[in-house]
């Protein structure tokens, strides 16, 4: 009897090595992933190390942080990047429910039209970013501006005057096809008894939209959330391609205002304090977020 | 006028219809104007008003593989994701198993650790990663790309296939055990065929995912190991109007996935979800 007992707790040691031997690749990568730029990054941060001017690197403690942080810049960047990421958000769930509940009607073609309104998630940010900015929204030549002289308006400089605005534009309509195809699905599963007795009872659209379909859509819509900020946090390709950041720091975000220091200055003491701001924002982001979202993920 | 109930139906059902068409034409244009623009000359593509019918030409796509040499970018796009791809799925597979089979008392806070990590802003660590690549001797190369696609998706493959391997009940695999299964057959014969569909839909999100990723293409690479991505965003340069030129370009590196995501779409959408549809 003891004999035996021995022999499975033996068994199920070697078990527990090879489970954890399975672990560890994925656990150890992400960690060196993790830990070895980031503790670069800090080290750098408290430096004074610019590319254009070799020399010894001085420790000279906080004076980075302050340099980047009085930037004239580092403001509108930081309010940029918030206006980013929950404009965004908002536009595309609110859109993509709405599309999500319009094709789960049944109508011809439906299949073709779900295509089509999911290929813009396929599109690369910096194809995006060019068909917008040249065919749609130059001023002389884009497609807006035909349709304002077909009504006698002046057309709008999309990129000059509201330069956020049509970045948002851009990502959120990459990125609304994301939400729906995610929505489509979870629409597809639900249970359709419950709605026919809702409406039996003489539930409206409203009622049945507010009481059944969007508590069984809480969770899809905490991921779409999620995986959305991880991406629009640091947004860079649609920046890079359009505006440049511009004009003046319209369109400037951390990402943007952190490559600049970085690459158009040199300045990698400057441009790694600023990484450690966005790290930081990142971090007050995802605290939020996993506490609100995560929960509901893992459960 | 009066209607009946299924005369109401008919009506509401071709109003939906159209009404839908209508939103997916305008949601799809800009994709249909940038194909229709690759196969125009360069005025007809500024034309005032926009052409709608045109005598077609394929010279901008003969212009495009001549001048940039397209099919050197669009391998190192495919090498580097399909690459990308393959590390992160030969990482993550075995991972996400014992995980989810073997879960321990800090598994899912581990999830939650690498979920976080992919929070971390790219530019926050660029100046060490560029700084590491360069030293190595590995700018301009696809080698160092791979292996950031494979660690910048791995988090979300981890992810994706967790929730996938949890969900196959392990009452099968029990009763497998008690018939004598042993772990290599209950791999063989069941945990693999249930778990298919879940690493084809993470393989092909990290797929599109790296296929269209700029920001490392752009910092990273230069004639050398290009990708489709990082070659568009060299064309952002205002040096005129070359928009058919550009959108045929555009529409090359773009064409592949496209094609290949409304392939998958069914596929796709099932890990997506993470488990939130049953």
């Amino acid at each position: 009897m003891n004999s035996q007992s021995n022999i499975s707790t033996q068994v199920q040691h070697k078990w527990l090595n090879v489970v954890n031997l399975l672990k560890a690749p994925s656990i150890i990568l992400l960690l060196v992933w993790m830990i070895v730029p980031l503790s670069m990054t800090v080290y750098y941060s408290f430096v004074e190390y610019n590319l254009l001017y070799p020399g010894p690197k001085l420790f000279i403690g906080l004076e980075n942080y302050s340099y980047f942080s009085t930037d004239s810049a580092f403001f509108p960047a930081l309010f940029n990047t918030l206006v980013l990421v929950g404009s965004v958000l908002t536009i595309t769930v609110v859109l993509g429910l709405a599309l999500a509940l319009l094709v789960n009607q049944p109508f011809f073609g439906r299949g073709v039209v779900r295509v089509l309104l999911i290929s813009p998630f396929f599109i690369m940010p910096t194809v995006n970013a060019l068909i917008w900015k040249n065919m749609m929204m130059d001023p002389n030549y884009g497609i807006f501006s035909v349709i304002a002289d077909f009504f006698n308006v002046v057309p709008i400089n999309f990129l000059e005057d509201l330069p956020l605005a049509s970045i948002i534009l851009m990502v959120s309509w990459q990125w609304t096809p994301f939400a729906l195809l995610i929505f489509m699905t979870s629409l597809q599963s639900q249970d359709t008894e419950q709605k026919e007795a809702a409406q039996l009872d003489g539930a409206g659209f409203w009622s049945i939209f507010r009481f059944l379909t969007l508590p069984h859509l809480a969770r899809p819509i905490a991921i779409v959330v999620m995986i959305q900020t991880i991406f629009h946090l640091s947004l860079f390709a649609e920046i890079f391609v359009t505006t440049g950041g511009g004009p003046g720091f319209a369109s400037t975000n951390l990402a943007w205002l952190i490559y600049r220091q970085a690459f158009l200055a040199f300045d990698v003491g400057v441009a790694s304090a600023g990484g450690v701001f966005a790290i930081i924002l990142a971090n007050i982001v995802a605290f939020f977020l996993i506490r609100a979202v995560g929960k509901n993920l893992t459960e | 006028m009066m209607l009946n109930i299924s005369q109401r139906k008919t009506v509401k059902h071709w109003a939906t219809g159209l009404f839908a068409w209508l939103v997916a034409l305008i949601l799809f244009f800009p994709i249909l104007w940038m194909i229709m623009t690759s196969f125009k000359t360069e005025l007809q593509a500024i034309s005032q008003p926009p052409l709608l019918f045109w005598e077609t030409t394929f010279d901008n796509y003969i212009l495009i593989q001549e001048r940039s040499d397209y099919l050197k970018y669009a391998f190192n796009s495919l090498y580097t994701s399909v690459g990308g791809t393959l590390l992160a799925l030969i990482i993550a597979v075995p991972s996400a198993y014992a995980m989810a089979f073997f879960p321990g008392k800090y598994t899912k806070d581990i999830l939650l650790w690498m979920l976080s990590t992919k929070m971390l802003p790219a530019v926050g660590v660029l100046i060490p990663i560029y700084m590491i690549t360069q030293m190595g001797g590995l700018l301009d190369s696809i080698y160092p790309l791979i292996l950031i696609f494979a660690l910048m998706n791995l988090p979300i493959i981890m992810w994706m296939l967790f929730t996938y391997f949890k969900e196959i009940p392990k009452e099968i695999l029990e009763a497998a055990r008690m018939d004598g299964a042993t772990t290599r057959d209950e791999l063989r014969h069941i945990v693999m065929p249930l778990s298919w569909g879940g690493i084809a839909s993470a393989g092909l999100l990290s797929l599109i995912l790296c296929w269209n990723e700029a920001f490392w293409s752009i910092q990273l690479t230069a004639s050398d190991a290009g990708t489709l991505a990082a070659l568009i965003a060299s064309y952002s340069s205002p040096e005129g109007l070359f928009w058919a030129k550009v959108s045929a370009a555009s529409t090359m590196a773009c064409a592949p996935i496209i094609v290949f995501g409304w392939f998958c779409q069914k596929q796709l959408v099932q890990g997506l979800t993470f488990g939130a549809v049953k």
